[in-house]
């Protein structure tokens, strides 16, 4: 069997960053480098950098309600054709089907400056399934090659 | 993110490098905010060394077009989109909003 790049990558990882808006770089590194590894190309590895990027944000704004509450812990795994990446918070319990999608017709003056993280997550991965426990949510975010 | 300010005789070029996200899109907001304080309200955004820009940037630019249009005072431009992220604007319905250079030269020239 043919051996490629992507199998010397670990097929899941995991790490855990403070949840402060100051990890979303590191989280965005680590994502990026699992996604490159697994053999995604620049503009997918771009779209699932950030999807995460959108649902880290909204984890440390609406789940924690602000900075330094909790961490958020990020699992990356791949499977030759997918990358799943799921974040577990210890925050409010935050489901983000509840945003409603924006109205990308409306003119300047009227277009609304959020929800627009939701609809990008939506629109640039896979599969998006939100779950929560009680004490624990959890995102899974999944995109095929 | 790195921000520089360029002040011209007829607009002002903002540049961002790095990344755009809801850690460093504050600091973009200032930026922009310190020029329209000022009562300047053309601004031509240069994003060749841009890499990653997420909606947190997304929703400076949009507050920033606002500011500067209103009463027909100005407007934000666009210089130099990297491609992905104009994926994202064009995604997010942005492209009509903003007039787009390719270069800092036309850019500028245009106000």
């Amino acid at each position: 069997m043919e051996v490629s790049n992507a199998r010397e990558s670990p097929v899941s990882e995991t790490r855990s960053f403070p949840g402060v808006y100051k990890s979303l770089a590191s989280i965005a590194e680590f994502v990026r480098e699992f996604a490159q590894n697994a053999g995604f190309g620049s503009f997918a590895v771009y779209s699932i950098e950030m999807a995460v990027d959108e649902a880290c944000s909204n984890i440390i704004e609406h789940a924690y309600g602000g900075e330094g509450r909790g961490a958020i812990c990020c699992t990356c795994s791949f499977d030759e054709k997918s990358i799943a990446i799921v974040l577990q918070d210890q925050g409010k319990s935050f489901d983000p089907s509840a945003i409603p999608p924006p109205n990308l017709s409306q003119n300047l003056d009227e277009r609304k400056a959020h929800g627009l993280g939701m609809y990008f997550i939506r629109q640039w991965m896979d599969e998006v399934n939100f779950k929560s426990n009680g004490s624990e949510n959890i995102l899974t975010m999944v995109k095929h090659k | 993110m790195e921000i520089t300010t360029t002040q011209f005789k007829h607009c002002d070029l903002v540049k961002a490098k790095g990344r755009v996200d809801s850690y460093t899109a504050p600091q973009l907001a200032e930026a922009f905010n310190n020029l329209t304080e000022n009562g300047r309200y053309k601004i031509a955004f240069d994003m060749s060394e841009l890499d990653f820009l997420s909606s947190a940037g997304l929703r400076v630019l949009i507050n920033t077009q606002k500011t500067c249009k209103r009463y027909n005072r100005g407007e934000l431009v666009l210089v130099s989109i990297p491609e992905n992220i104009y994926a994202a604007l064009d995604l997010a319905g942005f492209i009509p909003l903003f007039k787009i250079y390719d270069d800092v030269l036309s850019a500028v020239g245009s106000f």
